[in-house]
């Protein structure tokens, strides 16, 4: 495959068209040069991080221990957690030079006649974190106390799904509640999450609903795992409707992972019995779309009521 | 083989299934038995090496996949279009 020159597409007509073109022309994001790759503006980081806030708010009594990671993980993470073999087609590996002068050379010179420079770059042990909390279970090998434990996670992820649709960046924020413990805590916690976003997102005056959902899993097997998925009711996503087409987009995820993180990483609860995980994520970049959507691109334009919850 | 030997042989080498596949009756539940989503793709690809066949997309669904029995059902199904 040759290096990707995006070519400019046509937007209009698509249902995101008006508003993309908003948070462009208004300085709200910048365009990069690849589709889903944006610079931020403060206004834009201001309403991030408001949203941020309360997310951590609606979890601020559960004592979870607090932790970040950085954007990449190991391969070898990647490897064990069933991802390859899920989603090939959405992840992101680095790669550097490892060459000699002769081959920094071709490799220049390819670059320069925009000829495929793939083959000149080897992959390095790391690839980019496709989600907050897939960092978390390599660390968590071993026996969970009693009641298991709860994490909170907040970090960049990396999907290479490029569009123009400003909803779907490749690179974007999620911050997650994780519980490792039992079945049924791990159950709990997913359903006791979908009623605590609900709650923090309609207080944003978003017309927010849970739905059944499935992840997009590669391929035909990838269409049986998506159809098990959604017979039981494993993923439930927060979706608003967005644009004036009212297109129902996913704002936050609650996930059941059965033992999937567990198996791969030896994780067990205090009985000795493979635990399991559920995490609840808000996909805060998305938030804010939304309400830029929703609201108004000019959050200083935005009603008070809403203003009053994420300014306090 | 029969078609029956040859679902169990699949189901058995790729079901990774907690309990040997002679213990089980064609009707028992596999998901029961230990087979996990990944490994189920894995004994429908199997499937349709061993048979040299396409399970349609509406078959691409765990109950296809639950038992011997079912599988079997799938099987016939396929065989006979």
């Amino acid at each position: 495959m040759s290096p990707s020159t995006s070519e400019p597409t046509t937007t209009d007509g698509e249902p995101w068209a008006e508003f993309r073109r908003a948070l462009l022309d208004q300085g709200i994001l910048l365009e990069t040069g690849v589709d889903g790759i944006y610079g931020r503006s403060a206004t834009y980081e201001s309403v991030v991080e408001a949203v941020d806030a309360l997310a951590v708010s609606a979890g601020a009594d559960l004592g979870a221990v607090n932790l970040r990671f950085p954007p990449v993980m190991p391969w070898a993470t990647f490897e064990k957690n069933g991802y390859l073999e899920s989603f090939p087609d959405q992840m992101g590996s680095v790669h550097s030079f490892r060459g000699d002068e002769k081959l920094h050379a071709e490799l220049l010179r390819r670059t320069e006649a925009h000829e495929d420079r793939g083959p000149l770059l080897d992959a390095t042990d790391i690839v980019l974190c496709p989600a907050a909390c897939h960092a978390l279970y390599p660390t968590q090998s071993g026996t969970l106390p009693d009641g298991g434990r709860r994490f909170e996670i907040f970090g960049y992820c990396f999907r290479h799904e490029p569009s123009q649709d400003p909803f779907r960046m490749q690179s974007f924020r999620m911050h997650e509640f994780v519980y490792l413990g039992t079945p049924e805590g791990a159950r709990a916690h997913r359903d006791d999450w979908i009623t605590r976003g609900l709650d923090v997102l309609g207080r944003l005056d978003l017309e927010v609903e849970s739905v059944v959902a499935n992840d997009p899993f590669f391929g035909r097997p990838g269409r049986m795992l998506a159809a098990n998925q959604r017979s039981e009711e494993l993923k439930f996503e927060l979706v608003v409707p967005v644009f004036s087409a009212r297109r129902e987009t996913a704002i936050s995820s609650s996930n059941c992972h059965l033992d999937h993180f567990s198996r791969p990483f030896a994780i067990l609860t205090s009985d000795g019995e493979l635990a399991h995980s559920a995490c609840f994520g808000f996909g805060v970049d998305r938030i804010a779309l939304a309400l830029l959507d929703r609201h108004g691109t000019d959050p200083s334009r935005w009603p008070a009521a809403v203003r009053g919850v994420l300014w306090p | 083989m029969t078609v029956n030997e040859t679902i169990r042989q699949v189901v058995a080498d790729h079901g990774r299934l907690a309990v040997p596949i002679e213990s089980l009756a064609d009707g028992d539940d596999l998901f029961a038995a230990g087979m996990t989503s990944h490994a189920s793709i894995n004994v429908m690809l199997a499937l349709e090496d061993a048979f040299d066949f396409e399970f349609p997309e509406k078959m691409l669904k765990k109950s296809t996949f639950e038992s011997v029995a079912s599988i079997s059902a799938g099987v016939a199904e396929l065989a006979g279009t």
